[in-house]
């Protein structure tokens, strides 16, 4: 008796913990699980986003393409968290930090396995997809 | 419409763990206000009620207030942009009175930060930021300020022993301000001894003695109409510009790492509102959660060129006998940043310096004074020039 609701709630398993589980973009959580890290452009006026949006403010467009990030960027800027907030704990020490990728930013974490001592602002490097000891996804700054 | 004066101001002590409620903190500010403008609340046409609403259990905390303070059955709104909230309650009286809708209105900030823990908090300041795609990496305001001291380092030179300076400044005066949290003396050397709380990394490059205390407290501006203001004040301190600007609350929708770009938007049109430079200003409070974010004010507000702003602080430009004194009440970093609170609190500081009536901490016969507050990690901005 009664149909079973589909529950879309896949954004729930981005980041340590996750403080969203619906979007019109959980594609982005399916493509991390393939190793991928994707964003949107818009098909009507071109635009590159990230992070990934449904839709676009400039012609306020929903009809969105996926888009692979690919190639290197270069550090804008970074910090190494010695206190994290609740949830985190277990992560630290872990280091956050800014790519310029030229035509949009990406804000995310540097590998784990870079000692701080390594890492300087403008040096390049890769997003690539980390999969996280309690089970859930998010992506991280590799060197080239 | 005529001009729009602050008639009085009032504020608090700021401490940890104030041992009352929120309706009792914000009448402490809300009494001293009132005393300080003579008036009675049959005088008052509506009030705004400013805070981050995360902290409290109380929702909707402006009809419990108005009530407590005895101004219903007045109209009462409630504003919030995090840490810049009651700066924004101020420019939004001014709409107010401006506009002739209301004669006299209260500007009420305030925060009890201390029913949760330290962690807690970090968590729910990290929620500040985009809590669909930062927040699940682990953030925390000091991160991002941290991101932005390390950029400022990377691309002018900046150091750590900058920084440092101006918590040693702030600590100056918060020794002298009574309203203070954090009033013992912060010297130099305590950021390089391995003993002293103060060198202790938070996120690098910032250490503990670079980051604000959190603090409980309230405070209150109330302005009026021209006509009104001369007739029920002595010293009305006239609101010459108001500057807002927001941005991107993503750290990938942002161009600038080594300075907020909401502090240039709204500096630009609150100059250009009051028809000053940042030469005419005598004496300013910046929004300093954290050391680097003074050092970003100084460049941000025309007090120093981009990249110049450690020539202020080393040279002592900022301190009271400078050529533009900053936070001479301590700042955020040892007066407290009671989050809701802050951006009324620096109102009154310039307030008090206007009229000459801050006691040590006076600087020498101001007539023009600015007060830049900031929301989020510069996602907020509000710019206020006040004048005689």
């Amino acid at each position: 008796m009664g149909q079973k609701r589909e529950i879309d709630d896949r954004f729930k398993k981005f980041g340590t913990v996750s403080f969203t589980s619906f979007s019109k973009v959980n594609d982005f959580v399916d493509y991390l699980e393939d190793g991928k890290i994707m964003t949107t452009r818009c098909k009507d006026c071109g635009l590159v986003f990230f992070p990934p949006r449904a839709d676009c403010y400039q012609c306020l467009s929903s009809n969105m393409e996926w888009v692979e990030i690919s190639g290197s960027g270069r550090l804008i800027s970074y910090s190494k968290l010695e206190y994290a907030p609740v949830g985190f704990g277990h992560d630290l020490p872990y280091s956050i930090a800014v790519l310029d990728y030229g035509d949009f930013k990406v804000f995310g974490r540097i590998a784990d396995n870079i000692p701080e001592s390594d890492i300087s602002v403008g040096m390049e490097f890769k997003t690539v997809v980390n999969h996280l000891p309690n089970g859930q996804l998010n992506y991280v700054f590799q060197k080239t | 419409m005529g001009k729009v004066a602050i008639i009085g101001v009032g504020q608090s002590a700021f401490v940890r763990g104030y041992p009352g409620s929120i309706r009792e903190l914000a009448f402490e500010g809300f009494k001293e206000a009132m005393q300080d403008a003579k008036i009675n609340t049959k005088d008052i046409d509506a009030s705004i009620i400013c805070s981050a609403p995360e902290y409290d259990k109380q929702r909707s905390p402006a009809g419990v207030f108005a009530e407590y303070l005895g101004l219903t059955p007045q109209p009462t709104f409630y504003v919030e942009t995090l840490c810049s909230s009651s700066s924004t309650g101020l420019k939004l009286a001014y709409a107010l009175v401006h506009s002739g809708l209301h004669d006299v209105v209260v500007v009420l900030g305030f925060q009890k930060m201390s029913e949760i823990s330290s962690a807690e908090s970090q968590e729910r300041m990290g929620r500040g930021a985009d809590i669909q795609w930062e927040s699940p990496f682990g953030t925390m305001m000091p991160a991002y300020y941290a991101m932005y001291a390390r950029a400022h380092m990377a691309k002018y030179g900046t150091t750590s022993d900058d920084l440092a300076l101006i918590r040693v400044k702030a600590a100056t005066y918060g020794r002298i301000n009574e309203k203070a949290v954090y009033r013992k003396p912060v010297t130099f050397e305590m950021f390089s001894d391995p003993e002293s709380p103060m060198s202790n990394p938070v996120s690098s490059p910032l250490r503990v003695g670079d980051c604000c205390a959190n603090a409980d407290g309230s405070s209150c501006v109330i302005i009026a109409g021209e006509e009104k203001a001369k007739a029920f004040c002595e010293k009305p301190v006239w609101i010459r510009g108001l500057g807002a600007a927001s941005t991107a609350v993503n750290m990938s929708g942002r161009d600038l790492f080594t300075g907020l770009t909401v502090a240039e938007h709204a500096s630009r049109q609150a100059y250009k509102m009051a028809g000053v430079t940042p030469k005419d200003i005598d004496v300013a409070e910046v929004h300093d959660c954290f050391t680097i974010a003074e050092m970003m004010a100084y460049e941000n507000l025309g007090f120093a060129k981009p990249g110049e702003g450690k020539e202020l602080i080393k040279s002592k430009e900022t301190y009271k006998e400078g050529s533009i004194p900053v936070n001479i009440d301590g700042g955020l970093l040892s007066k407290g940043h009671p989050i809701g609170a802050t951006g009324g609190s620096q109102i009154r500081t310039i307030v008090l310096q206007l009229r000459g009536e801050a006691g040590q901490m006076q600087v020498k016969d101001p007539e023009i004074g600015l007060v830049h507050n900031i929301g989020g990690v510069g996602l907020y901005g509000n710019v206020t020039i006040l004048g005689r």
